[in-house]
């Protein structure tokens, strides 16, 4: 049962994740939005959105970070294992009291405002209780953490996650000790990683995405043309 | 020069009786959906007012439109790239849509229904959003008709700038006029410049600035961006949506329903030639007033040899330099100079440009002054302010406004002279700069509007540039993505809960 969920499960929602978001992205574009509902109901979302988000993104960058970074580049940098814990304590568990303050507003809001819950779709209300509960579980490692700061559960971690991403036939083993409460938090995180392409997550790439090409986008304008011969002569044009 | 054409429109607000079949017509045929309920793609405004969506002049509040930087450049008002993106998560800008109105329905099976009581029953309001009960209706489309509702309130309005308007809010005093709007299918639109995701676009062909529904990720900046406040979110599908300028329409030649089912016949629509180059300096000149002019310098004379080439030479079709050179947009723009564009200080370079209202006399010892000898009254006597006028079309600059209603006047007395006494007046035409022949043509066009003066519109050569062969069997336009209309019963991405009502075959 380790070994699936923690050995295969992770291969089966990346592939879902990956080929599904380019499914979709390819078939049902149309489908592909933020679904913002500040339009219905301002109150709430603007002080609850970005406490949500801009914590979540520290969240997601300290992941990856944190996990997928070779353990050698924090030596090499004369990081000890030990700081490098404390440092994902602090800085996890502040983004993740603001994530989850933030969250707990646009829950909140979404369950009780009849505009917004009657506009709502299964997964909209669906991920949001799915993603609160990982941020539980998310904070609530920190109290097993912090009682052992040697940093060596956090190297295990970062051995499994890096052994995902390299093949490693054995990855699931080097976390087979580990607390309940951390198998927990991986096992939802996978399945949120499942569920990616269903939901509103996708908006998550073009967030990514958007800042690239706008910051890249010459001028502000864009004009499209039907005539081939005068779409060579550049797209953008100075506003 | 760059010569580009642009399908452009003129409102003669001196016609416009206010029966908002243009709106009602382009509902029908646009906004007839979920999600977008709420939204009129055209509506007509009742002036002085707040107007639709509140205050949406006021961009003090709204922030739509482009600022004048410090170093002469442009950039939106919502501010520079990275701002518009830090706005990402939360749009500080975004109305909410009570700005424009809860829209609602009516329990109309209620009154067949209902048992037999002692009152007849009624129809109440219920959400068309939450589905809940609305008791008291607040807001609607046109919610100030006629001016309706309380002065203190209509006298917010943004145009009111700089005049003394206590006394406009008096019984004697008042006055009103009717403004239909539509989006102003920009030379230089604020919406495409606040997308992030490079989903709204302009026309290189025709001008027209459409939002690809695929492309579109609900980012919502271009809501706030235009200052019209002429883009919609969609809050069934997520995505953002506006006027078309019915672009299935205008590409076959036909007008726009607005402008097809207009009863007044006060929309032209016509092309104009323009030269891309020249946008960034015109709508980045220092003073707002200077605004008016710099657009008008913008466009290109339809008749000049060299423009011709350019424009021969930059590919555009023979029957669209014809079509340009027979514009009604260019004669009431350009030659006559009685059409200008709404709220020029955005910016923006709007293409949807109007002739702005005459108004009774206000005083009456001055009315009886005017016999049929042609004199004509003061136009700062009207009823309706000239400021107020200049407010709304030239950025506060009254001169040219008053020219314009000097010839309105002017077309008017000539006529009478012409068709009662059979006098041709040119000493009355000259004295507004026109000429007796000039000011017959403007009687043609404005006052007899026929079908085919008031539309002047090229059709869109796709034959030359799509292979119709590839396209058999193809997808007809639908308000998605091609074959899928995005809300399948059925689908693992989701959708519409209620899906849309498309016809469907008849299977049995």
């Amino acid at each position: 049962m380790h070994e699936f969920l923690f050995g295969i499960y992770p291969y089966i929602a990346l592939a879902v994740m990956i080929v599904g978001s380019i499914a979709r992205y390819d078939r049902d574009p149309f489908t592909w939005k933020s679904s913002s509902s500040q339009l219905l109901r301002r109150r709430q979302l603007v002080v609850g959105s970005v406490l949500f988000h801009v914590g979540v993104l520290v969240i997601f960058f300290g992941h990856l970070i944190g996990l997928l970074t070779p353990i050698w580049v924090f030596d090499a940098l004369g990081i000890s294992h030990g700081a490098k814990q404390v440092l994902a304590i602090v800085l996890g568990g502040v983004a993740g009291v603001m994530a989850l303050a933030g969250g707990a507003m646009l829950l909140h809001r979404r369950m009780t405002d009849p505009r917004i819950r009657a506009t709502s779709s299964f997964w909209d209300i669906a991920i949001m209780w799915l993603l609160m509960a990982q941020l539980v579980l998310g904070i609530g490692t920190i109290f097993v953490s912090i009682r052992h700061l040697d940093g060596g559960e956090m190297v295990r971690f970062m051995a499994w996650a890096q052994g995902i991403f390299t093949f490693d036939s054995h990855a699931a083993s080097y976390i087979e000790d580990a607390a309940l409460v951390f198998k927990l938090h991986l096992f939802l995180g996978l399945t949120i990683f499942l569920v990616f392409p269903f939901t509103r997550l996708v908006h998550i790439l073009s967030g990514f995405a958007a800042p690239v090409r706008y910051l890249m986008r010459a001028g502000y304008q864009i004009m499209r043309t039907r005539r081939p011969a005068t779409a060579l002569r550049g797209a953008g044009r100075e506003g | 020069m760059k010569v580009r054409a642009q399908i452009g429109m003129v409102l003669n607000l001196d016609k416009c009786i206010g029966c908002h079949t243009c709106s009602v017509t382009c509902k029908n045929v646009w906004t007839s959906r979920d999600g977008v309920e709420y939204a009129w793609f055209n509506n007509v405004e009742t002036k002085p007012g707040l107007g639709y969506p509140t205050d949406w002049e006021n961009q003090d509040r709204w922030k739509g439109g482009w600022v004048r930087t410090r170093s002469g450049r442009l950039q939106p008002r919502q501010g520079a790239k990275w701002r518009i993106l830090a706005n990402i998560f939360a749009n500080p800008h975004l109305p909410e849509i009570d700005d424009y109105y809860e829209p609602f329905d009516f329990d109309y099976d209620h009154l067949k229904s209902a048992p037999e009581m002692e009152h007849f029953p009624t129809a109440r309001p219920r959400s068309k959003i939450s589905g809940e009960r609305i008791e008291k209706i607040a807001k609607g489309p046109n919610w100030e008709e006629i001016l309706g509702g309380e002065f203190e309130k209509r006298g917010q309005d943004y145009n009111f700038a700089g005049i003394q308007k206590q006394i406009y809010g008096e019984y004697e005093n008042t006055f009103m006029m009717y403004l239909p709007r539509l989006c102003e299918h920009c030379l230089n639109p604020a919406c495409a410049a606040s997308c992030p995701s490079g989903a709204i676009y302009k026309r290189e062909e025709d001008g027209i600035v459409l939002i690809d529904q695929e492309k579109c990720r609900g980012w919502r900046m271009c809501v706030s961006g235009c200052p019209y406040k002429k883009v919609y979110y969609n809050w069934s599908t997520g995505k953002s949506e506006k006027c078309t300028l019915c672009y299935p329409r205008i590409e076959s030649g036909n007008p726009t329903v607005c402008s097809e089912t207009c009863v007044g016949r006060i929309r032209y629509i016509g092309v104009m030639l323009y030269d891309a180059d020249a946008i960034a300096r015109a709508a980045a000149v220092e003073n707002e007033r200077d605004l008016y002019d710099a657009q008008l310098g913008v466009f290109l004379d339809p008749r000049d040899p060299a423009v011709i080439a350019a424009a021969r030479a930059e590919g555009i079709p023979e029957d669209w330099i014809r079509a340009a050179q027979d514009s009604p947009i260019w004669k009431m723009a350009m030659e006559w100079k009685v059409a200008f564009p709404l709220h020029p200080e955005y910016r923006t370079l709007p293409m949807v440009w109007y002739v702005p209202p005459l108004s009774p006399i206000q005083n009456a010892a001055e009315a009886g002054a005017i016999g049929s000898d042609g004199a004509m009254p003061d136009v700062r006597s009207l009823r309706i302010p000239l400021r107020y006028l200049a407010n709304m079309l030239t950025a506060g600059d009254e001169a040219p406004i008053a020219q314009a209603l000097e010839r309105m006047l002017a077309m008017r007395a000539y006529m009478r002279a012409l068709t009662i006494d059979g006098v041709r007046d040119e000493a009355l035409a000259a004295r507004v700069g026109l000429s007796g022949q000039v000011i017959e043509e403007m009687y043609r066009i404005m006052a007899l509007a026929d079908y085919e003066d008031r539309f002047v519109i090229p059709t869109t050569h796709r034959e030359q540039v799509e292979d119709a062969y590839d396209l058999r069997g193809g997808c007809s336009f639908t308000d998605t993505n091609g074959c899928s209309t995005g809300s399948t019963r059925a689908s693992l991405f989701g959708g519409a809960k209620r899906p849309l009502r498309m016809p469907e075959e008849v299977t049995r």
